[in-house]
């Protein structure tokens, strides 16, 4: 039952990753993604880890996409050219894919960790939980947690000046003329 | 299932995302294919946290997750100044930064 739902799930994510990269229209991208978080979240539940796939569905495929549709709405979709600009860019691409998969997976079954080829320890019914991560991050891990937030804070501010209306581009040249105009007017 | 399964899925998600980085242009695009690999690297962590039956590696996941949160936020922002300047949304067209 495990292998099968694992199996199905592993195909979603894997078709999800595959539309990403394969959709034309950006929108499409990002829905393939959202299908993609979806099956990674039923992973992470096969792993006995509840809180990371709610938060996964939550916070992931229920606030970080929304804002990637809004976005996508906003630029409309920016047709993208077919042919390559470099020559022979997909087949490097794809070379150098390849190889990458191999030496990653080659690194992680070579490294002789005695573990790999089991189901992993038995673990008490309470195994990341939201009770147990909870307390977690409020004990143990209080400063990373509190730091993230003070990152996201950054974050968010940085975001509205990097996108909000830029005033001081075209002020400089308008105020100049105008100047010597309001004098004229006060000295009248 | 056996962790390395999980393992091998996970080195293969990040490998499409690698894919998707290097063949895409449009820069919105590039992000999601950021994203996939944060995720592969986020199935990884969780995979290894079940393997040494220890709940930190999934601290480490949601982490993870806020960082990506903010990397999201900063680059739309990247990229909604970009399209509000009349600038091409092509990552072979702004290279004004190569020297």
């Amino acid at each position: 039952m495990e292998g099968v739902l694992f199996f199905i799930a592993a195909i979603g994510a894997i078709a999800g990753a595959i539309g990403v990269v394969a959709a034309r229209n950006p929108f499409y991208s990002v829905l393939a993604l959202i299908a993609h978080l979806f099956s990674l979240a039923v992973l992470f539940l096969l792993l006995t880890s509840a809180f990371v796939a709610a938060a996964q569905v939550v916070v992931y495929a229920g606030a970080v996409m929304v804002l990637y549709v809004f976005v996508v709405a906003y630029v409309g979709d920016a047709s993208e050219a077919k042919w390559d600009p470099v020559p022979g860019q997909r087949l490097f691409a794809g070379l150098l894919a390849f190889f990458l998969f191999v030496e990653i997976s080659a690194a992680v079954l070579s490294s002789g960790l005695k573990a790999l080829g089991t189901h992993g320890p038995d673990v008490p019914a309470g195994f990341g939980d939201p009770a147990a991560i909870g307390t977690l991050l409020l004990e143990k891990f209080l400063v990373p947690f509190e730091a993230s937030s003070i990152l996201l804070l950054i974050a968010a501010v940085g975001a509205i000046v990097l996108a909000g209306k830029k005033k001081e581009s075209k002020p400089p040249q308008a105020p100049l003329p105008a100047e010597p105009a309001r004098e004229e007017a006060l000295t009248r | 299932m056996n962790i390395t399964w999980y393992i091998v899925l996970s080195a293969l998600l990040f490998t499409i995302g690698a894919v998707g980085i290097l063949v895409r242009r449009s820069p919105m695009v590039i992000l999601l294919c950021l994203e996939l690999m944060l995720n592969a690297g986020n199935l990884a962590l969780v995979a290894f946290s079940r393997e040494v039956g220890n709940q930190q590696g999934q601290i480490f996941a949601l982490v993870v997750m806020v960082v990506a949160a903010c990397e999201v936020v900063v680059g739309l922002g990247l990229i909604v100044a970009i399209f509000r300047r009349k600038l091409p949304l092509d990552v072979d067209d702004l290279r004004s930064l190569r020297g």
